[in-house]
Parts: C-alpha cells; sequence; structure tokens
C-alpha cells in the first residue's frame, strides 16, 4: 500500500522536476563566496568600506538610497562602526563623511530654503528630487532605488555582482539603440530585436544602465586592486548590507536560539518520557 | 502494582520513586520554558524604547553666536522647547544675590550653569507645573513668567512665585568649544 | 468525553471564586483533569501548536501595530524603520511573517489528520465546521496582512484577488468598488484592510474557543477512531498530553527558528522588497504558498466566473465533507483503500500547490510539446491544474462517497485498551499480544 504511494509520488515529482524554460531565461548569477553567506557568516568590514565608496562614487549619481542614513554608516555591524562611539550620531568619521554634502532645510529665523551641510541624522542624498527628473536624465529608464536591491532581485547580491561585471558586447543580429546595453544577467525578452536564428535568441535583456564600473574607477583606501570584479564584490556586499543591517545580529540571535531550543526539546523529551512511563499507549 | 487490571493506568506520581530525582527533570523543563517566555518577553517590552532614528534626532548641536546678550533663542529639542540664554552681568549678580533667599526649590546660581560659562543658561523650556512654555523675561524676577498658572521664575530659572513645584529643568549639555555646544 | 467536574477548590479564596465565577474550574476541568485518549499520536499535538501560533501573531502583531503606518505614503518606509531602526524590530516583523507560514503548515497537517482519522464524522460534524470556519479567517486574515507591506506582490496581489469579486454576475462590480472604496485598490483599501486585519484574529480566537467547546463535548477522537469506553481509555490531559504538546511546540519551534533567523526570506517573494506601483505589474504575480492550491484550481477554468466558483467550491466541499462520507469506520488506519485515494488526493493538493506558482503554458515536461487540448498543450500546467482539481472535487463528491459504500474495511479493535498495545507500559501489567498495527 505504501510502495504504491510512493511510487505515485515519485511518478508525480518526475511531472513537476522540470523549470520552466523560456527562450529568454537570464544567465544564472555567478557563483560567489561571500563572508556573510551561511548561518555563521559575518560581513568584512573593509570591503562595507570598500563598496561603500564605489557606492558614493560611481552609484550615487543616478541611484538613490532612500532607507539609508549617514548615521546607518556608524551603527554595529556597518562599515565605519567604532565601539569607542556607540551612538552612531557621534561617531566623527561619520558626521564628517555626512558634512560632505549639502541638505536642503529651512533657515529657523528668516523661513527661507537653505542648504546646510549635513549630519549623521541625514538620509543619503537623493540625485534626483522625483521620478519624472530621474526618468528625464536617464533616457526614460528610472534608476531603482538601491536600499533593498539585494533583497529585490532573484539572486540577491549574486546577482548584482553578475550584473555589474558581465555586461558583454551586444551579439551581431541583435538591434539595441544606444540607450540599451546588452547584459546577460538582466532578465528580458530580445526576441524583438533579435534578427539571427530563431531558436537562438540571446540570454539576458537590454539594461538602460551603461556599465557602470571601469578599473581604477574608485581608488580604495586600503591599497586593494581597483578591478571591476573587485568593485562588483564590494559594493554588491556593501548593498547586501545596507538592504539587511541587522543580519549579523540576526544570525548571532538565532545561534543562540537554537542552541537553547535544543536543549530545551531535550529536557522536555526526558520530561515526557518519565511521565509517559508506567502508561501503555 | 502487580494486582492492577491489565490495561490500567498507574499513578505517575506512585510512591515507589525517589521523588527528587523523579521531579528534577519536570522542575528543569519548566524552569527552561519560563526561562524562554523572558527572553522572548524582553525584545516585545524593548521594542517600545525609542527606536534608531528617534535616538538619531536625541541629542543636537548648537551655535551660541547665534544669541544676543540679554536674549534667548527657544529650539526644539526632543519635542520640547529649549531656552537657551545669554545672561547679561545684571541678571547674573541678581541670580547669585538671591541663592540663599526662601525658595520653594533651592539651588545655587553656580549648580544652574557650566562652571565658567555663568552667562550661559540652558533649559527646557517647560514649566514644571503643567507643561506650559514661559514666556521670556515677564514676572519680578526679569526670569520667566508662566501665564497659564502665573509662576514667576528667576534669572536662574528657579521657581520664585506661583505654583510649579521645581525649577526649571537642567537638561544633559556639554560645550564643544566656546561657541558650541552639544544638547543631549 | 464532559462528564462529571472533579475540581476541589482548596484554598478559601478558590472556594469563593469557585461560587461567583467557576473560572478555576473550567481550567482545570479543560486542561488539567479532562479525560484524554491515552493513545493519541503526533499528528494530535497539531491543535496545541496552533493555538501557540494564534497566541504568537496576535503578540507580535499588536506589537507591530504600534510601529507600521497603514497609509500608501508610509506603509512600505514604516516596515523598514521596523527593520532597521525599531529595537528587535527585525525579530518580530520575522516572527509575524514567518509565523504565518507557520501557521498553515500547522494547520494543513491538522486538516489532514482530520481527514485521515474521520474527526469530521459524528458526533464531530459542528467541530469540524467551525474549523472550516477557522481556516476561512485565516486565509481572509493573511491575505489582507500581505498586502500591509505594500510591496509590488502586495499590491497586486490585492488586485487580482478584489477584481476576483467582479466576475460575479449583476453585484460583481459593485461588490469590488465597495471593497476598493474606490476605483482602484488604493489609500481606502489599505487602511481597512488594517483594520480588518487587527480584527479578525480575535475572531478566530473567539471560534477557537468554540471550536475547543464542541470538541470536549464528545472528547478527542484517537488513532483507532473508536469511542472511548471507560477511564482506562483515557489519562489526565496534564501532565500526559501539556508534556508532549509542550515538547511538539518546542520541535515546532526549532523548524520557526530556522526560517526566522536563517531563511526569513526563503517563503516570500523579492518582489515585495519593492514599492508598489500600480503601473508596474511584475512579470510573475504569485500569492503566499498556502494559497497556492486555490489559485491553481481558480487559473483551471477557462472562465473568470467559473474559476471564482470553483475555488470557493473547492473551500465548501470541506464544510459538507461529514455527510459526503458514508464509511461506517472512522479511522483509515482500518481503511486500506481509503488510505490509498488519500494518499493520492495529497499529491493532488501538493500538485496544484506547484501549478499556482507557474505560468499556466509552461510546460510541465520541458521541451515536450504534445498535442493542443482544446485551449493549451497537454503538457502544459494548466491541463495539470485541470486533472488535479479533478481529482481534487472527485475525491470529496464521488470517491469518498461511493467507498463508504463499497470498501472492505479492516476489523478495529474493541477499545483503545484491548490489549493490542504498541506502546506497552514499561511495567508489566497485562498481557502484551501483537502490536496494533500502527497507521
Amino acid at each position: 500500500m505504501l510502495r504504491k504511494g510512493l511510487a505515485l509520488a515519485a511518478l508525480g515529482l518526475a511531472f513537476l522536476a522540470g523549470p520552466a524554460l523560456a527562450s529568454t531565461h537570464p544567465k544564472e548569477p555567478k557563483d560567489v563566496h561571500w563572508s556573510f553567506e551561511g548561518p555563521l557568516g559575518k560581513f568584512d568590514k573593509a570591503q562595507l568600506q570598500r563598496g561603500y565608496k564605489v557606492y558614493r562614487e560611481v552609484c550615487s549619481a543616478c541611484h538613490a538610497m532612500e532607507q539609508m542614513s549617514f548615521r546607518n554608516l556608524g551603527q554595529k555591524g556597518g562599515p565605519f562602526y567604532d565601539p569607542k562611539y556607540p551612538n552612531p550620531n557621534d561617531n566623527p568619521y561619520v558626521k564628517s563623511l555626512a558634512k560632505d554634502i549639502q541638505v536642503k532645510d529651512i533657515d529657523q529665523d528668516t523661513g527661507d530654503v537653505i542648504q546646510r551641510p549635513g549630519i549623521a541624522a541625514d538620509k543619503f542624498p537623493a540625485p534626483f528630487p522625483n521620478e519624472p527628473a530621474a526618468r528625464a536624465s536617464n533616457g526614460g529608464a528610472l534608476p531603482p532605488d538601491l536600499s533593498l536591491i539585494a533583497k529585490a532581485r532573484e539572486g540577491g547580491p549574486a546577482y548584482v555582482y553578475s550584473l555589474l561585471t558581465g555586461y558583454q558586447n551586444s551579439p551581431a543580429g541583435l538591434t539595441l539603440t544606444p540607450a540599451q546595453h546588452y547584459n546577460p544577467y538582466f532578465p528580458g525578452d530580445l526576441t524583438s530585436a533579435w534578427h539571427g536564428a530563431a531558436h537562438h535568441v540571446p540570454q539576458g535583456g537590454a539594461i538602460g544602465m551603461p556599465p557602470p564600473l571601469a578599473p581604477g574607477k574608485v581608488t580604495f583606501d586600503d591599497g586593494k586592486p581597483s578591478t571591476i570584479d573587485q568593485q562588483g564584490k564590494d559594493v554588491a556586499a556593501f548593498l547586501a548590507w545596507a538592504a539587511e543591517p541587522k543580519m549579523e545580529e540576526r544570525k548571532e540571535f538565532g545561534l543562540g536560539a537554537m542552541i537553547y531550543l535544543l536543549i530545551f526539546s531535550g529536557l522536555l523529551w526526558v520530561s515526557y518520557r518519565k511521565i509517559w512511563k508506567n502508561i501503555g499507549h | 502494582m502487580a494486582d492492577t487490571v491489565a490495561g490500567a493506568n498507574p499513578d505517575p506520581h506512585a510512591s515507589g520513586d525517589d521523588p527528587n530525582r523523579r521531579d528534577f527533570i519536570h522542575i528543569a523543563a519548566s524552569v527552561a520554558a519560563v526561562g524562554a517566555v523572558g527572553a522572548l518577553a524582553w525584545p516585545l517590552i524593548d521594542q517600545m524604547n525609542p527606536a534608531g532614528d528617534t535616538l538619531a534626532l536625541a541629542s543636537i548641536e548648537f551655535d551660541l553666536s547665534k544669541v544676543v546678550e540679554g536674549q534667548q533663542v527657544v529650539v526644539k529639542w526632543r519635542g520640547k522647547p529649549l531656552f537657551v540664554r545669554y545672561r547679561t552681568a545684571k541678571e547674573i549678580e541678581a541670580a547669585i544675590k538671591d541663592d540663599h533667599a526662601d525658595m520653594r526649590d533651592p539651588a545655587t546660581d553656580e549648580s544652574r550653569h557650566k562652571p565658567g560659562k555663568a552667562q550661559w543658561l540652558i533649559l527646557i523650556g517647560t514649566c514644571t507645573h503643567l507643561g506650559c512654555v514661559p514666556t521670556f523675561g515677564g514676572g519680578d524676577y526679569g526670569g520667566w513668567f508662566c501665564p497659564c498658572h502665573g509662576s514667576v521664575y528667576d534669572t536662574a530659572g528657579r521657581i520664585r512665585k506661583g505654583p510649579a513645584p521645581l525649577n526649571l529643568v537642567l537638561p544633559d549639555y556639554t560645550f564643544l568649544s566656546d561657541s558650541k555646544v552639544k544638547v543631549g | 468525553m464532559s462528564g462529571h467536574s472533579t475540581y476541589e477548590p482548596k484554598t478559601g479564596f478558590e472556594r469563593w471564586l469557585d461560587m461567583r465565577l467557576p473560572i478555576v474550574r473550567l481550567a482545570y476541568d479543560s486542561v488539567v483533569a479532562f479525560p484524554t485518549p491515552k493513545n493519541l499520536n503526533y499528528w494530535w499535538t497539531f491543535g496545541g501548536i496552533l493555538a501557540f501560533c494564534l497566541g504568537i501573531q496576535i503578540v507580535t502583531g499588536i506589537v507591530l501595530a504600534m510601529h507600521y503606518v497603514p497609509h500608501v505614503d508610509y506603509a512600505f518606509n514604516s516596515v523598514e524603520r521596523i527593520m532597521r531602526d525599531v529595537n528587535y524590530g527585525w525579530l518580530i516583523r520575522n516572527v509575524h511573517a514567518n509565523g504565518a507560514s507557520m501557521f498553515f503548515i500547522a494547520v494543513y497537517i491538522h486538516m489532514f489528520r482530520g481527514l485521515y482519522y474521520g474527526s469530521y464524522k459524528a458526533p464531530r460534524e459542528v467541530l469540524w465546521i467551525l474549523g472550516c470556519v477557522i481556516y476561512l479567517l485565516m486565509m481572509a486574515t493573511a491575505f489582507m496582512g500581505y498586502v500591509l507591506p505594500w510591496g509590488q506582490m502586495s499590491f497586486h496581489g490585492a488586485v487580482v484577488i478584489t477584481n476576483l469579486f467582479g466576475a460575479l454576475p449583476v453585484v460583481g462590480p459593485s461588490i469590488t468598488t465597495w471593497l476598493w472604496g474606490g476605483f482602484a485598490v488604493d489609500d481606502p483599501t489599505l487602511n481597512r484592510f488594517f483594520s480588518l486585519h487587527y480584527l479578525l484574529p480575535f475572531m478566530i480566537a473567539g471560534v477557537v474557543g468554540l471550536h475547543i467547546w464542541a470538541l470536549h463535548v464528545p472528547g478527542n477522537n484517537n488513532p483507532t477512531g473508536v469511542n472511548v469506553k471507560s477511564a482506562e481509555d483515557t489519562v489526565p490531559f496534564h501532565p500526559y498530553y501539556t508534556v508532549k504538546d509542550g515538547f511538539a511546540i518546542s520541535v515546532f519551534l526549532l523548524m520557526f527558528a530556522v526560517f526566522v533567523f536563517y531563511l526569513p526570506d526563503a517563503l516570500g517573494h523579492s518582489d515585495n522588497s519593492i514599492k508598489a506601483n500600480p503601473l508596474v505589474t511584475p512579470t510573475h504575480i504569485v500569492p503566499e504558498w498556502y494559497f497556492l492550491p486555490f489559485y491553481a484550481i481558480l487559473r483551471a477554468l477557462p472562465d473568470k466566473l467559473m474559476g471564482v466558483l470553483a475555488m470557493f467550491g473547492a473551500i465548501a466541499s470541506l464544510f459538507v465533507l461529514p455527510w459526503l462520507d458514508t464509511s461506517k469506520v472512522r479511522s483509515m488506519r482500518y481503511r486500506p483503500t481509503a488510505k490509498l485515494y488519500f494518499f493520492i488526493f495529497i499529491l493532488a493538493c501538493i500538485a496544484l500547490g506547484f501549478c499556482g506558482a507557474k505560468l499556466p503554458d509552461d510546460q510541465v515536461i520541458p521541451g515536450f510539446t504534445s498535442f493542443q487540448l482544446m485551449d493549451a498543450d497537454l503538457n502544459s500546467f494548466v491541463w495539470l491544474s485541470r486533472i488535479a482539481a479533478l481529482y481534487y472535487f472527485a475525491y470529496f463528491w464521488v470517491i469518498t462517497p461511493l467507498l463508504g459504500l463499497t470498501e472492505t474495511p479492516l476489523p478495529a479493535p474493541e477499545s483503545i485498551s484491548s490489549p493490542v498495545l504498541s506502546h506497552p507500559a514499561t511495567t508489566p501489567t497485562g498481557a502484551v499480544a501483537s502490536p496494533e498495527k500502527r497507521g
């Protein structure tokens, strides 16, 4: 009886095993090892600092990060955390980073709109005041907010890294406008732009962002060679942190919770066996 | 137990076993359960404490050069008004003179400012009676006057007349430089 | 079996209170002294697990409501604030979001247990129906809860489900406008969903009270399906089942913790980390996993109204099950043919779940195109949904009624305590014959 059931189950699973294969499935993200992967993973602080620099110097020209404030950079687990300043608002490096940018504010005496240097509590500055302005500056495409991009895309940080480092020359037979750039990792359907063999539509899609990284574009303060690969990894790690700054705390708490629950379950199991020992059931 | 009927359930608390050893595991399991509930209670309680963004605005830096002598500036700090007053020499003198006068909440003028900075009086601008904002310069002592119920504060912010029970509250502050103060 | 109360107030205060409001007596009779069959297996622990889940969801939900803002311009950011700035906000939110999934895992196991052991059969029909009501309330609560973070899936999921009501003839569009509070899913919709999402769990708690009351009248069913004959067949609920339920909850928490701490987004969808945009539809709108089987049934039928009726019909079939089952034997332990059809039913449900997540035209066996049948290729998920949905309805309306009349069941034991125990008492008090077949 059980055997029949299992056989049917196997047959059923065979039906369901295959993924939905469309000719325009993007390329699987590259396999990367992250310091923060796994149940005991932690962010690499130096990598987060380099990644922040890449964001600040390259990406922030077009991409906002509206969930991020400068003080987040100084909180526990963040790129510029200093145990001497448990309150990130006091962190001098964070305060100096904030001072570099100008923030719109109101003069308390006159009521006029003024610009003032940022403080730690201020949010990261947005490159555009609103969506239409962002689209107008980018050929109609909207550069997405990056605060949660590592959680908002299938593949997470590996996808971000693969996208940034995976630009290829547009294959012959693909007609793209100057505002479009071929990327095999970007999900999309190139069938309408493809003039080659019908069953060989290239993988991936056309993204509005031109290849943003270039060798040496960002100088790393710790001397790490500034290759596209390094920049891509570092900014992807930084974006993973930005999407979930509490990740390390979550995993630490989790370890304690799992150990406690295992012990607790053990105690309850023994208690259960003792209570039921003399009952025939 | 040999004389119980087949299939009957013996009493789990029947004598014959050492009660201490038998109950220990149950006590341990119960304690662990209580511990788990306690450990889970803390996050549920702590979440009501001020969150990160509230704490971010918990301290402000203020530029004292904006305050004219003899005047005060009112700034919003932690949702409340903050009086930053640049006292004249006469006002300081008047305050020191009354150091041992009869008042409801006795305090020396020295205790109301930072050492060497007698001209700077930084107080929370909330009347200690029922929370109204006192007006600057009113009342017999030239300090502040609360229009709600008539409390009068002197030039050191001490309650002299009226129903308020305590002096205007001193916030936590430090001088970062001669012209910059960090409150909170 | 609810019988004579054995509670004896010990202190003067207890006697005083017992005369005025016998609440301690009620608690004692219900969870301390309550005679419970002694042969309940671990499938019976899920009731306690469910009550625990409800408590967790209510507590974490109330706490989240202290920080969440139910307005389209602030909702998404308020959730991010909870995750980033509120002390332990990330923990409370993860528990609440994954708790909903845990709640549904437990309720499905609890329901399948009921189906297998015939717990819905007389005299427990009302108990079963109350359970179906709880299930419906859970689905409504979960649906509205998922809309609240106002991500892309939240919004477009709400659009799809509220549009379903438009299929109803004559009154459909008016009902949809009434649900929306406007001409589309927007701020009025979000605000009322928040209000109702806060309300419904307390209604669930009330119906759970009725559910337990309805249970305590006849008492628990048990794996043999045979009624309790005497006190020998039972043990007091405390300490026997308090400790067993406690252990089961602890193990359940281990699984829960794996999701909360290590896989917090595994059961969700990455598109919900994008703020809702009414002008951009996600490439692949999928409901949460626990709705997938019904989503598959909805899409199985080509006509919109038929799809809606089929989806609600699938849930309605549960309500009338006690009257569809003609079997004289309760537990499928002694109904080998029914057992087989039941396992296929489980497979059909799982298959429907898979289908709900796929695009209807995607190929089941990749790379292989067979022939067009009506509106789609046979090797497509829409046809697999149709076959599985057909079995689903056939199981309730054809197989179950017929089986009871035609099958030959195995002999059920005389009583729970008859000398064929699978776990004989370690202090030998009676003969131990061949172990009862476990199932």
